[in-house]
């Protein structure tokens, strides 16, 4: 029963090697216990690269103690971490992670020198008008006109659209890049969307209803949990 | 109790004093008591487009740092009774008055009038805020150029966060039909598919304005312009009544007239 009282247990699976960490255990016992262990593994300077999984059950992990734990095994030559996985969450962490899901209803006219930000996607009822911004974390559908600037994606995420029932934008903002309206002047197009397209890293506008194809799990839950 | 109402734009030069000015001078002529105030300090103009210039003796800053009576300071127009105006002062800067002392202000001449129309300075800073503050409805007034009704647009967003006043209703000012025509300028149904508010009136860009400003006598006292006739249309909606917009096309000569009395289309 020896193995029942250990902090830290090592085992080798087919995907690299698996550290599960008793949640019972003290933290200052884990990080004794996990530098024993290591020290006392050999491996071969030439050996392959191991990844190494990290589970610590029902335990929190500060940010910090993320980071010793880690330093710890990075120290280890041919040890990269992949995961580290955790049951829990902070309250916060949740709130948010929860908020990223919703889509939020705005039912207004965004007017020059108006500025809407959204945490996870947003629904606008309405027009962005020219000099009015719209921005989000996740998805922008806009169910009017965007004459506007329009950022989805806020935070970093690339996989984000901007879809309009009307899209004549100034700007368009996904992620970290950027697209404006060409010198000459145009008429909007009705039903499209805008997304980026990894390979040639630019945002392209293509008819809504292709969206199935270039986007399927648009608005699906697995495509957040995978984001989140 | 009267009701004040505040005439404003943003953008400056796109007609807000010619349109204050000819407002209250229609109102007028339909019988209502109307105040004029202007709240553009330091470059007042509306006593000038009504031709009063030479009867101010007290202004709006007068009467906030209590040197005269609100009365004193109440220009009356030389045409007739009903129309009075309190003119701004060309001395002082916007920050001689507070948008406190304008709802005082409002407040006591609202007993005496059925209509307060303030004259907003151009921009949304100080001046802006003083003229609002004691409006109950806005008018916001336009030209179909963009960076017009982009202001517009702006000033609408600021409008619409101020409790205090009702949903503001546009006028577009100084129309070209021959330049809507020809795609050159945006035609009414585009700025008010942008702006999407409800459309108090047009008027036509007509030299007859600028004639009548430069003899302060405001336009609105000719019979049959265009203009005079789009600003008492304003007026009588403002009034409540429903009043069709009226067409903008220029008059065609005598023989397409005989040819539509005939019905021949041209």
């Amino acid at each position: 029963m020896k193995n029942k009282n250990q902090a830290v247990t090592i085992k080798g699976t087919k995907n690299g090697l698996t550290f599960n960490i008793n949640e019972k255990s003290s933290y200052s016992d884990i990080i004794k216990e996990l530098k024993e262990k290591l020290s006392t593994t050999v491996v071969e300077s030439d050996h392959p690269m191991v990844k190494v999984n990290i589970h610590v059950g029902n335990r929190y992990l500060t940010p910090e103690m993320r980071e010793e734990i880690s330093e710890i095994i990075r120290n280890k030559q041919n040890f990269i971490i992949q995961e580290i996985v955790s049951n829990v969450i902070q309250k916060k962490e949740a709130e948010e992670f929860y908020k990223s899901l919703e889509v939020t209803t705005l039912t207004s006219i965004i007017r020059s020198g108006q500025v809407m930000h959204v945490n996870g996607d947003v629904l606008l009822i309405g027009d962005v008008n020219p000099g009015g911004k719209i921005s989000a974390t996740g998805n922008i559908y806009i169910l009017g006109r965007l004459n506007g600037i329009a950022h989805a994606g806020y935070d970093g995420n690339r996989d984000a659209i901007v879809a309009a029932s009307y899209m004549n934008p100034t700007q368009l903002r996904i992620s970290d890049l950027f697209s404006r309206s060409p010198d000459y002047e145009t008429e909007g197009i009705s039903m499209e969307y805008a997304y980026i397209d990894e390979e040639s890293e630019t945002i392209l506008i293509d008819r809504l209803h292709k969206i199935s194809k270039i986007r399927p799990n648009i608005g699906t839950f697995e495509r957040r949990i995978m984001n989140g | 109790m009267g009701e004040a109402i505040v005439i404003t734009s943003g953008k400056g030069g796109v007609g807000k004093t010619t349109t204050t000015a000819n407002v209250g001078t229609s109102l007028a002529l339909l019988g209502k008591k109307v105040c004029l105030i202007d709240t553009d300090i330091g470059l007042r103009n509306l006593d000038v487009v009504l031709g009063l210039e030479n009867r101010i003796v007290y202004d709006i800053v007068d009467v906030v740092q209590k040197r005269c009576k609100i009365n004193q300071a109440l220009v009356r127009d030389k045409r007739f009774d009903c129309l009075h105006l309190l003119p701004a002062s060309q001395t002082s800067d916007k920050s001689a008055i507070t948008p406190k002392s304008m709802v005082e202000i409002i407040k006591e001449l609202k007993g005496d009038y059925d209509y307060i129309l303030v004259d907003c300075p151009a921009g949304i800073e100080q001046g802006y805020k003083n003229a609002i503050a004691g409006a109950d409805k806005a008018v916001v007034v336009t030209t179909p150029e963009k960076s017009s009704v982009r202001d517009a647009d702006r000033i609408i967003g600021l409008l619409e966060k101020e409790e205090h006043i009702e949903a503001p209703r546009l006028i577009i000012n100084r129309i070209r039909t021959h330049m809507v025509k020809t795609g050159d300028m945006l035609d009414v149904n585009e700025i008010v598919s942008i702006l999407a508010i409800d459309l108090l009136g047009i008027v036509a860009d007509d030299d007859e304005v600028i004639k009548a400003s430069h003899h302060g006598e405001p336009v609105a006292f000719q019979p049959n312009t265009k203009a005079s006739i789009s600003y008492r249309n304003i007026a009588r909606r403002i009034l409540g009544e429903s009043v069709p917009l009226m067409s903008l096309e220029d008059e065609k000569g005598m023989f397409t007239k005989v040819k539509k009395f005939f019905g021949i289309r041209s």
